[in-house]
């Protein structure tokens, strides 16, 4: 069994890739654990940026079903019409016409169920790909890359999920930004989340929206505050108001920030930063040391 | 020759609708007897495909024109299959009579 940590956020750019790929890096020099990196942010994937001697060792194409209306077979009846949840399905019986848009079809089937005719058809439709980096740190890389014009990122990151495996002691979930179907894909079965937040107007206003979900998930979360210094100090007072665990604080530097545009955002980094990984490390050491099943980590 | 207008309201003094999948009503106006009747949207909260049933709709009900703010994709590809004429009209204080009026001259 993995100990899977999701990284989240709500709003974008708070630097959910910034604080994963840090994890990641950093769990590598823990001995003889297995960590994989897993980028679920399939419409924008860039944790691969940060690993320049990264080597792709797989792509597996990821297709959806999609159906198909046999005109021949079909005695326009609208079944499939009534049951069409996505309102795909255009069927006008005086003028013979039934068509599904694949734009709005969302795969689940239900059309297939209604249609007594048989005139149901399906084919196969690429959404995306799995792409596997074999990376100098740990146990690789892997991520979901949406095909362009596809909508279909939560079904791409529900086959992504499922291709990983367990036998890795820990798995890094970079999830996409809002917290819409694609996010809760990302981190509804993660043992630990982490909210990456930014102490500004937004990022409170989209952390409060996170930590709606996250509750009605029932997720166990801490907070990890970047950017400090930026912004004002709401946020602080509204974690201690809420009870929400703050994990650490990343200090806003814009040293760091050009290191990052140059692709090195674990390497060479302030000493500030670097304390405060180590900080967020050791909580989270001792979140997974409680956790059940601690059994299989070799600390 | 029927046409549809996008209205907010079920009557002819009711303003025009810009918006066509999430129109309030469609006012299906005969050229011959000068009537209209009003069709309620039930699509108006789904949330896909308003567009695509809103142009199905106006297919089944054998109309030759659509006026209303601006067509989605969707919706224009099926209306385009059909020879459904679409009328884009951007005056955002107009009724759906005044629309009428200019139909009838």
């Amino acid at each position: 069994m993995s100990y899977k940590i999701a990284i989240a956020s709500g709003k974008g750019g708070t630097g959910k890739t910034t604080v994963s790929v840090n994890l990641f890096k950093r769990l590598n020099e823990r001995q003889g654990t297995k960590v994989q990196l897993v980028d679920c942010d399939v419409e924008e994937p860039n944790d691969i940026i940060f690993f320049c001697d990264a080597e792709v060792i797989d792509v597996q194409e990821v297709s959806q079903k999609v159906p198909e209306i046999d005109s021949e077979k079909c005695t326009f009846c609208r079944k499939c019409v009534e049951y069409c949840e996505f309102n795909a399905i255009v069927v006008l019986p005086t003028v013979s016409f039934a068509e599904i848009n694949p734009t709005l079809c969302h795969s689940c089937g239900a059309c297939s169920v209604a249609c007594e005719d048989d005139a149901i058809i399906k084919y196969y439709k690429p959404i995306g790909a799995i792409h596997y980096y074999k990376t100098k740190e740990n146990n690789g890389l892997a991520e979901g890359k949406l095909e362009i014009g596809s909508t279909m990122q939560t079904k791409l990151i529900r086959e992504l999920k499922k291709k990983i495996s367990d036998q890795n002691d820990i798995i890094i979930y970079d999830a996409p930004p809002g917290t819409s179907c694609p996010v809760v894909e990302t981190i509804h079965d993660s043992d630990y989340l982490i909210l990456v937040a930014e102490p500004t107007l937004f990022g409170l206003h989209d952390l409060k929206l996170m930590v709606a979900l996250v509750r009605e998930i029932g997720l166990e979360f801490g907070v990890v505050i970047n950017k400090v210094g930026l912004g004002d100090n709401d946020i602080y007072e509204y974690l201690v108001n809420e009870h929400i665990e703050l994990l650490g604080e990343i200090p806003f530097s814009k040293e760091y920030a050009s290191l990052y545009a140059e692709g090195e955002i674990t390497g060479e980094i302030p000493e500030t930063i670097h304390q405060s990984y180590t900080e967020i490390l050791d909580t989270l050491n001792l979140k997974m040391m409680h956790h059940e099943g601690n059994h299989h980590f070799k600390w | 020759m029927k046409t549809v207008i996008t209205s907010s309201g079920e009557n002819n003094s009711a303003q025009f609708d810009k918006r066509f999948g999430r129109a309030a009503w469609f006012c299906v106006f005969d050229e011959e007897t000068k009537e209209s009747i009003f069709v309620k949207n039930t699509n108006t909260n789904a949330n896909n495909g308003a567009g695509t049933k809103a142009a199905e709709r106006i297919v089944d009900m054998n109309v030759q024109k659509v006026i209303s703010g601006d067509f989605g994709p969707k919706a224009k590809d099926l209306l385009d299959k059909f020879n459904v004429q679409m009328v884009i009209v951007q005056d955002n204080d107009v009724t759906v009579q005044e629309i009428i009026e200019k139909l009838k001259a």
